[in-house]
């Protein structure tokens, strides 16, 4: 169970992949990986966006992403959850969430990504202001 | 005693501070935190309370030592 809030651009192919490695060593049952990836689009509320900026509450964010892990964990039949999230500075194309679960079957590990990216999206504190031609301004603000 | 108050996102932006601290002779309703911190401005519905990182209901009380965190709803992911 990991979870990782980054202000570094990520690859999430080559991170599934890396982590799949070293879920390799430690167990070798699982059947099925579901993830989710959420990107930036260069567009919201029919203007253009040229960037963003994710605010977050360091430690609240953290531990708030690690309490639905675990009651993930708690709820379905899973082996192992990754979520990795960016902060500050992001441009359109680039990924802002990974969301996987590992687990015997699929529908423990599809049931588990779709609760950890709706909990992650109504409850998890990260704030984006988005930067248009004529400013900026906070989403659902 | 001190409780420290964190604002974030717009709110923060509106308040023109990140953080303050409250000095208090005794536990202290959210409600009142707010009201200080605020200026006296009314606590708005949407409004998202956390104390010591974990969410809360405005009825909470805050202790000595606490860090309360007020923020507008979220939007990650």
């Amino acid at each position: 169970m990991t979870i990782e809030v980054t202000p570094n651009e990520f690859n999430p192919y080559a991170r599934l992949q890396a982590y799949e490695e070293t879920l390799k060593i430690k167990i070798r049952q699982w059947g099925a990986l579901a993830t989710f990836t959420g990107t930036m689009r260069d567009y919201n509320e029919g203007d253009t966006v040229q960037a963003m900026f994710l605010e977050h509450y360091p430690g609240m964010t953290e531990e708030y992403l690690f309490e639905i892990s675990e009651t993930a964990k708690q709820r379905w039949d899973i082996l192992d959850t990754l979520i990795i999230h960016r902060v500050g500075d992001i441009q359109p194309a680039e990924t802002i969430v990974l969301v996987a679960a590992w687990a015997e079957h699929r529908a423990p590990a599809l049931a588990t990504v779709s609760f950890l990216i709706e909990e992650l999206k109504h409850k998890a504190p990260f704030w984006k202001r988005e930067t248009l031609s004529f400013g900026t301004r906070w989403v659902g603000a | 005693m001190t409780i420290a108050v964190k604002f974030f996102a717009s709110l923060r932006e509106e308040i023109g501070k990140s953080e303050i601290n409250i000095e208090t002779h005794k536990p202290m309703e959210i409600v009142t935190v707010w009201a200080q911190a605020s200026n006296n401005a009314l606590l708005p519905d949407y409004m998202l309370i956390a104390v010591n990182r974990k969410y809360v209901d405005k009825n909470t009380l805050v202790q000595d030592g606490d860090e309360v965190a007020f923020f507008p709803p979220v939007t990650g992911g």
